[in-house]
């Protein structure tokens, strides 16, 4: 069975701007992709050449098998498409765009009506299915042009940011939708800005800047090449640095130890939280005032930062360029990071 | 938000048409299968002809949903013939010569192709500007539509807003004392010419509204050339009485010909060579533009 989407050495280039530069893509037959990246890195575009929307500068373009460039209109009929931007028919009722829809993808008459009912109940827009979209919420649009995208119930799926701008109730509404999708064997490509999102639902992640790859794995295999468990330390006054780190140092032994300018001190252990009670009185012995203290697990977050943005802060041994994608590890990056979500 | 079917027993009724499935599918219902990797499960991508039907009535439904929904613009639509009828008639008419020596005659049929080609190429070239400006149109790009049946709903729709303008016509028309002498079949012969010639020109406002930047610039853009271009025509004034350099292009513009059928046509006299001219304009425009407004929404 040949994967669901398989892309290669696309290039992509507007204007003075490379927006693809040699990307390269696999998904699985049922898998969930997640497409990480800042923004400028290139998402969009990868979406648009794959729903057939845009012509790449080169490169191949596989969906199902089918070669996207060469015979578009036998891709058509397995995708679905719910872009960045709504693409719901404002001077339509919410019933009357999936109803078109459905007819534009081929559904008999009352098999259009069916499934325009039941996508409108899936998605909680009953009540709102006889009301002009204009006077829909962001939030109702949204959920309109996701419901839009399984019209024709596709074998695989591209969702642009599909929880931008959505409350907490209907993002996790749509995460059971991609989870029910996914386990009915459709393949999601899903490209998004919240790391928790790309975590909870993606099997592989690929992180995307300046328009090639420079990240793949399971959200774990990303998370382990940041390293494991951190002991964090916040200094009330970042002068004390070097005999806090002495003193971390002390307890703790020769771990990749980064710190930065505003006294976040970031090491690298193993069993930290059985460390805690002797570092936070080692540092008081030694006078070093912690505002903060705490052992945290890398996130996905840990991980996007280390990939999309090499050197950043001092790192005491670690690799100041980006990982490639093959490289076993990469040595903590996380200095100047200790927000948590 | 809840959610009552999973995508599982959904997905097990998913349907597949078989590929000679491309006609009567309205009342066909797709056969469930059971789940099956793509290349068990290939749809039809083209569709055939009924499917471009289909299609294209969808587009043309959905154009007349939007102008059942802006009432006003359909209104504003239908002053400007009312208003040209009765400026022309009654304010610049007692200073117009013409053969017959009734204007009102002479206008009528001038002021309909007029006013046609005004309504349908400002409807289209606006209406392709705006729904390229849409997101909506990525969505119809990433399905199986016909191309050109995305099109062709629009100058269908557009058909419905002549009609209605041309009703009005007739009738302030006749209050304004306009005579249909002649017999019917040249008469339905006249209107069909005119939706005709009408038609073809929605196909070049097609091409406008793709070429322009947006819904505002079709406005302006669109129109702006209409005015000399109807003008330097039989449309107002007999071509007799225009300058020797003018009358050239004049005698042979495609709304002459068009107009001066009309008045034969209208009037129930003959109108000669101008007939078959006006066809060959209608057919000509008509098969240049709507290919190129494909390809172009093609590589769009
Ligand atoms: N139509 C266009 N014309 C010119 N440049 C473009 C166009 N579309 C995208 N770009 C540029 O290509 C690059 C990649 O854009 P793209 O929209 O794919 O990014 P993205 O990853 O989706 O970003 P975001 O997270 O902000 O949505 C950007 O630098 C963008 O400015
Ligand atoms: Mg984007």
């Amino acid at each position: 069975m040949p994967d669901a989407i398989a892309v290669e050495a696309l290039h992509k280039r507007y204007g003075d701007v490379q927006a693809l530069d040699g990307l390269d893509l696999t998904v699985e037959q049922g898998a969930v992709m997640g497409l990480l990246g800042p923004n400028g890195a290139g998402k969009t575009t990868v979406v648009r050449i794959l729903a057939t929307l845009l012509r790449p500068d080169s490169g191949s373009v596989r969906v199902c098998g089918v070669d996207a460039l060469r015979e578009p209109e036998r891709v058509r009929p397995l995708i679905g498409l719910t872009g960045q931007y709504a693409a719901v028919d404002e001077k339509l009722t919410g019933f009357e765009n999936l109803r078109m829809l459905a007819r534009l993808a081929r559904r008999g008459r009352t098999e259009s009506r069916d499934r325009a009912d039941e996508l409108l109940a899936e998605f909680g827009l009953a009540d709102a299915a006889g009301r002009l979209v204009r006077t829909y919420s962001g939030g109702m649009r949204r959920r309109l042009d996701l419901a839009a995208g399984l019209i024709a119930r596709p074998e695989v799926i591209f969702l642009d940011e599909p929880t931008t701008g959505l409350d907490p109730r209907s993002r996790t509404a749509i995460w059971k939708v991609v989870a029910d999708l996914s386990a009915a064997g459709t393949t999601v490509l899903l490209t998004t800005q919240y790391l928790e999102e790309a975590d909870r639902l993606a099997h592989t992640v690929v992180v995307v800047d300046h328009g090639t790859v420079i990240g793949r794995g399971t959200p774990q295999e990303l998370k382990d090449r940041v390293g494991g468990e951190r002991l964090e330390v916040r200094l009330q006054d970042a002068g004390q640095y070097e005999r806090a780190e002495r003193v971390i140092r002390g307890v703790v032994g020769d771990g990749p130890c980064s710190h930065d300018d505003e006294g976040r001190i970031s090491v690298a252990v193993a069993g930290g939280a059985m460390l805690m009670p002797e570092l936070a009185r080692e540092l008081h012995a030694a006078q070093v005032v912690v505002a903060d203290l705490a052992v945290r697990r890398p996130t996905l977050d840990d991980a996007f930062f280390a990939l999309t943005e090499p050197g950043e802060g001092s790192i005491s041994g670690a690799d100041p360029a980006p990982a490639p994608p093959e490289a076993e590890h990469v040595t903590a990056v996380t200095a100047g990071r200790t927000d948590q979500r | 938000m809840s959610r009552t079917p999973t995508a599982k027993t959904a997905r097990t009724t998913k349907s597949v048409k078989t590929t000679t499935d491309t006609k009567s599918t309205s009342t066909t219902k797709a056969t469930p299968v059971s789940p099956a990797g793509p290349a068990a499960r290939e749809r039809d991508p083209g569709g055939g002809i009924a499917w471009w039907f289909s299609d294209a009535g969808e587009m043309a439904l959905r154009n007349l949903k939007h102008l059942r929904r802006t009432p006003d613009l359909m209104m504003y639509a239908l002053i400007q013939p009312v208003m040209f009828i009765l400026l022309f008639r009654y304010v610049l008419g007692g200073a117009i010569d013409v053969p017959g020596d009734d204007y009102g005659q002479f206008l009528l049929p001038g002021i309909f192709v007029q006013m046609v080609l005004f309504g349908s190429v400002a409807g289209t070239a606006v209406g392709v500007a705006d729904d390229m400006s849409k997101g909506i149109m990525d969505r119809f790009r990433s399905m199986p539509v016909s191309r050109s049946a995305v099109l062709a709903g629009r100058t269908f729709s557009e058909l419905a807003r002549t009609l209605v303008a041309v009703v009005v016509m007739i009738v302030v028309g006749l209050l304004v004392g306009f005579r249909f002498d002649g017999d019917p079949l040249p008469m339905a012969g006249a209107f069909l010419l005119l939706f005709a010639f009408g038609y073809a020109f929605s196909w070049l406002a097609a091409l406008i509204g793709m070429a322009v930047s947006g819904p505002e610039a079709a406005q302006a853009g669109g129109t702006a050339w209409l005015f000399p271009f109807t003008f330097i025509s039989s449309v107002f004034v007999p071509v007799s009485s225009m300058p020797g350099w003018l009358r050239p292009y004049a005698e042979h513009s495609p709304v002459t010909v068009v107009v001066d059928t009309l008045r034969a046509w209208l009037g129930g006299t003959d109108a000669g060579s101008a007939a078959w001219q006006s066809l060959a304009w209608t057919v000509g425009i008509a098969t240049v533009c709507a290919p190129l407004a494909v390809a172009r929404y093609r590589n769009k």
